[in-house]
């Protein structure tokens, strides 16, 4: 039996044995590893799964080792002696038979079939019967029994497993198969159907072998990462295929499940039980009425964890793994708003213990339905853990696509696997993780990391920096613009509503063009309110913006109020001032325009928190860059230009001029100056006091 | 173990040199590491800026208001008073003034406040007078006030509606020099001739860059024979005078900015002492009556600060006093209420600790 075992592993999957070595040109060159090749020192498995991989290479390490693979024959070196296997026919993996299998003819002629799959699929297919097996019935029913708990134990060490069986086919069931696999194969239509007709004529009456467990390491820093993501006020739900033990312990080990946590799980096998399993966990836990009310809930497996007082819990059971893959995480960025009414509560019970919520897919099939789903979102959004096990791809998709509907969040999907391409598709930011799972994920995203522990300078570094330099540049260019909108609508007041323009035609297209553009891009790109270090340092630096902190309706109304006030002082200090005067329609429009460029660039400089030489270059000379500019045009001489010609040398040389100026940038820009002291005095944000911190430190 | 290669059986020859890169180049630019100043607006820097402002206006604003005041100011409204007093209203004061009949010199009295030190300048102001309207001021032809006959008919397109006479091109051409004010003074104090320079009145820029030596044509406003007087405009030319040489049409097409507004007309090169009766004799031909348009003869001396505007030193003294007390009342609250600066204590996480 362990030589059937570790022959299944070695044979029954797609992997390739390649063959490394180091050319003279210091190139590695690979190459598919043939029998005759006395050196396989420097075997290497490829293969679609690195599952598969990594079973073969564990058949490889007691002695199995897979030499070469064809599509006729396997060459398997067992224990030093090469043997040769017919191989027969091959029925790859399905999602429905959630299984594998090959059919070889081995050396002494016996034809076996080689199965491998998930054990809810398997495990139904294993015989006890004596007859079939000629294996005395109660030895049989003791494996199973043994490789059940082991699997248990695997999974709930965060393991991912597999059961392993075999099959001798007689000549007669071997022909029988051959017919139909023949068949399948020449059949052009229903090709997938035959296959697995043919498959389910050979896929049973198995003997069980043994299992397999798999343990997919945490990357470095997911634990961290995770805690990092929650400190920031990012709900994390994750979304799995895993089985709901193996999900647990992942949970537990990534740091996302911790103990005091009261867990909610859903495990209903029809509508009805998972109608009454959510409601009641609603009543339950999340409002606040029906205290203390218990109820058993008529899921198939698993019962509610319900708080006993003073009792140990059910989920405390569960808890002890160490390892697993926490890969298909799905990120919610939860913005303040939405969960307003309970911030501070959000995610506890009305014990004040946090919630986690633990569904698998045969439940959320119902609960994702129309008339569920409202419950299962509240529920959801309740809970400070949500964790999905069993979930098929589109389904993954169909959660995410609840919260983008029901709720204002953003969500985030990363995920490494094709499985995920659907979610990250569906999620406003889509995440993949480039890794051993091929490029699927990474194609799909809109960010490609290659780490999960990369997602924290992801969002806590990159996403806060760009959302507070887009924040601001939506006012900042909504202001520059209005501003000068506003200051030639005061004018037009003057000029009997004749729209004339004071400011010359040419310095109305370079405001926008030269003006005042490179420090908006400079900024924009440069901009930086806190390093690197402190965002790390304080995630809940990243609530500013869930709080809108850079944007919002309120902000936007104070920019426009300012951007008035600083119009009417734009165009009111020259009024005034020279309003019983000879001055002419050129030079105040020239006294405007630079007053204006000045204005806007000032007021950049004044908001702007990180210095380097190129914002500098960029504020000071746009200011200086503008003076060029309106020299040359007043020193035109083309038909259109003629009419300005010598203005600014005119009318700079009066003091006039440079006290309008200085007095138009002073004032204009006092009361946002006023406000912004005032704000960071007496209703500091978080990112103010670290900042403080920050180059006070340092 | 994976070396992130494909695994063809295939085409096993078709890998990368490694050399072949795309990673981005790293610099301290790329990395956005560039040293950097980070302005920290402490509320030491606070009260400094404050007071530095008020110390700067304060004393800049009383300087500005000192030379305002320091400008003596004979301003004269005669649009009504030059008018016979028979003339009552409105329509028959158009009438009077497009009359070439009458003869409508008109009789000023003016007192000098106080000592008024030379240059004393003359100008005329103007009120409700949109020298500054969209259509007002395109309609000059630059080309053809540089050029005069050079400048194609296309050239003068934009002197519309007053472009052609008698289909022969106007020079000047368009509104603004068809308009030309035409109302003249002239001073004597008891008897003695007052003269006025009308010399340099104009922008050099203007006189050597944008007229040329041209010579005036088909002016509408000169021609003779033009009794009912629906062409004219204002001011006649001179025919044998270029118009880089007609200052008074060189300061009028220089449009004002604002509805009211001050043209020079000329200097008076001496003092005139205080109380001094200053008797102006004004030709008034100008029609701003059709549009209840002011008329003003002013005499001011000058300051650095150019003419008689307390707004300047006003705004001045008012900004810096406003930012003196900002500058105290930020350090009271300072005082009274002192946040330590970056401390974490105040972070709101710190604040309220977790419940859990």
């Amino acid at each position: 039996m362990v030589h059937d075992y570790l022959l299944t592993l070695a044979a029954c999957n797609t992997v390739v044995p390649t063959k490394i070595k180091l050319t003279s040109s210091g190139n590695l060159e690979m190459e598919v590893a043939i029998a005759a090749d006395e050196e396989i020192a420097l075997v290497e498995y490829q293969g679609e799964s690195p599952d598969e991989q990594a079973l073969v290479a564990a058949a490889a390490s007691y002695g199995y080792t897979l030499v070469e693979r064809t599509s006729n024959y396997i060459v398997i070196n067992v224990l030093g002696q090469r043997m040769t296997f017919e191989l027969l026919g091959m029925h790859e993996f399905d999602s429905i038979r959630k299984c594998m299998s090959v059919i070889v003819k081995c050396p002494n002629g016996q034809v076996k079939v080689l199965v491998k799959g998930a054990d809810s699929a398997l495990l139904k297919k294993i015989s006890l019967s004596e007859k079939t097996t000629h294996i005395a019935g109660e030895r049989q029913a003791q494996v199973l029994f043994d490789t059940q708990m082991h699997l248990d134990m695997y999974s709930n060490k965060g393991l991912r497993t597999l059961v392993v069986g075999v099959r001798e086919l007689s000549d007669s069931e071997f022909t029988n198969w051959q017919q139909l696999y023949a068949k399948a194969n020449a059949s052009v239509s229903e090709r997938a159907t035959l296959l697995q007709e043919a498959a389910q004529a050979v896929e049973n009456d198995l003997i069980l072998l043994g299992a397999t467990g798999i343990e997919d390491k945490l990357q470095d820093g997911v634990p961290e990462t995770i805690s990092t993501l929650r400190n920031a006020g990012i709900k994390v739900w994750v979304l799995t295929g895993d089985k709901q033990e193996t999900a647990i312990s992942i949970g537990f080990s990534c740091a996302l499940l911790t103990h005091d946590m009261k867990q909610i799980i859903i495990n209903a096998s029809d509508k009805q039980q998972c109608h009454d399993a959510i409601k009641a966990a609603k009543e339950a836990y999340v409002q606040v009425d029906n205290r203390h009310r218990m109820f058993r809930a008529s899921g198939r497996s698993y019962d509610f964890a319900t708080e006993l007082p003073g009792g140990p819990e059910k989920v405390t059971e569960l808890s002890n793994a160490s390892l697993s893959r926490p890969f298909s995480q799905r990120m919610k960025l939860d913005s303040f708003r939405s969960i307003n009414s309970s911030r501070a509560d959000s995610g506890r019970s009305r014990h004040g213990r946090l919630l986690a919520l633990i569904i698998d897919g045969n439940s959320l099939v119902h609960a994702l339905d129309k008339d569920l789903e409202q419950e299962l979102f509240d529920l959801a959004t309740a809970c400070q853990v949500v964790i999905c096990c069993r979930v098929a791809p589109l389904q993954k998709a169909g959660i995410v696509s609840l919260v983008k509907r029901k709720s204002k969040e953003m969500t985030l999907a990363i995920g490494d696997g094709a499985n995920d391409v659907s979610m990250i598709q569906m999620a406003d930011v889509g995440v993949g993780i480039s890794g051993q799972e091929g490029r699927q994920a990474v194609l799909a995203s809109d960010f490609a990391l290659g780490q999960f522990r990369f997602l924290q300078r992801l969002l806590l570094i990159h996403g806060h920096l760009n959302y507070r330099r887009l924040g601001y540049m939506v006012l900042y260019n909504f202001y520059r613009n209005a501003v000068l909108v506003m200051l030639l609508f005061w004018y037009t007041l003057y000029t009997a509503f004749s729209t004339s323009p004071a400011i010359t035609q040419w310095s109305l297209v370079l405001y926008s063009v030269i003006y005042t553009s490179v420090p908006t891009i400079a900024v924009a790109i440069m901009d930086r309110n806190l390093s690197p270090q402190t965002l790390l340092k304080y995630p809940g630096l990243y609530k500013s913006g869930q709080e809108n902190e850079s944007y919002s309706k309120l902000l936007f109304w104070l920019t426009m109020l300012d951007t008035l006030w600083q119009s009417l002082v734009l165009f009111y200090a020259p009024y005034l001032t020279f309003r019983h005067s000879t001055i002419d329609i050129w030079s105040i429009g020239s006294i405007w325009i630079i007053s204006v460029v000045i204005l806007v660039n000032l007021h950049l400089a004044m908001d702007v928190e990180h210095y380097t030489w190129i914002t500098h270059l960029a504020i000071w000379g746009s200011i200086v860059a503008t003076y060029i500019c309106l020299i040359v045009l007043d020193l035109l001489t083309d038909d259109d230009s003629l009419v300005y010609y010598g203005t600014i040398f005119n009318i700079a040389g009066t003091a006039n001029y440079w006290l309008d100026i200085f007095l138009i940038i002073v004032t204009a820009l006092l009361p946002r100056f006023v406000l912004k002291i005032v704000k960071q005095k007496i209703w500091p944000s978080d990112v103010d006091i670290a900042r403080e911190e920050e180059i006070r430190k340092g | 173990m994976d070396t992130g290669q494909p695994s063809t059986s295939s085409r096993p020859e078709e890998t990368a040199p490694p050399n072949v890169t795309k990673k981005p180049r790293s610099s301290a630019f790329t990395q956005q590491e560039l040293p950097a100043c980070k302005p920290l607006l402490t509320p030491g820097w606070v009260i400094v800026i404050y007071m530095v402002v008020g110390v700067i206006f304060i004393p800049i604003g009383i300087a500005a208001l000192l030379a305002s005041r320091s400008v003596v100011e004979i301003i004269d409204e005669y649009q009504t008073a030059c008018i016979p007093s028979n003339y009552t209203s409105n329509d028959q004061r158009v009438q009077y003034i497009q009359d070439f009949t009458t003869d409508k010199i008109c009789t000023r009295l003016l007192t000098v406040p106080k000592y008024m030190k030379k240059p004393i300048f003359v100008y005329y102001q103007l009120e409700n007078y949109y020298q500054n309207h969209r259509r007002y001021v395109k309609s000059r032809s630059d080309k053809q006030l540089l050029y005069g006959e050079g400048a194609s008919l296309a050239d003068t397109e934009t002197c519309k509606p007053k472009q052609l006479l008698d289909d022969q091109p106007i020079i000047p051409c368009g509104l603004i020099a068809w308009s030309l004010f035409n109302d003249t003074y002239s001073f004597t104090i008891s008897g003695n001739a007052v003269p006025v320079n009308k010399k340099g009145i104009s922008w050099k820029s203007d006189r050597y860059h944008k007229f040329g030596n041209v010579y005036p044509e088909n002016f509408p406003n000169n021609l003779p024979n033009n009794e009912n007087g629906s062409l004219i405009g204002g001011s006649s030319l001179d025919l044998n005078v270029p118009l880089n040489e007609q200052e008074d049409l060189i300061v009028w097409m220089r449009t004002a900015a604002l509805p009211t507004f001050r043209k020079l007309y000329g200097r008076i090169e001496q003092d005139l002492k205080a109380h001094t009766q200053l008797t102006a004799q004004i030709n008034n031909n100008y029609n701003t009556y059709s549009f209840r348009g002011k008329k003003k003869l002013v005499l001011s001396t000058t300051s650095w600060l150019g003419g008689k505007n307390d707004f300047l030193g006003v705004a001045y003294i008012t900004v810096g006093t406003v930012s003196i007390f900002l500058g105290l009342a930020f350090f009271i609250v300072q005082w009274k209420y002192p946040r330590p600066l970056g401390d974490i204590s105040y972070l709101s996480w710190n604040q309220k600790p977790a419940t859990s």
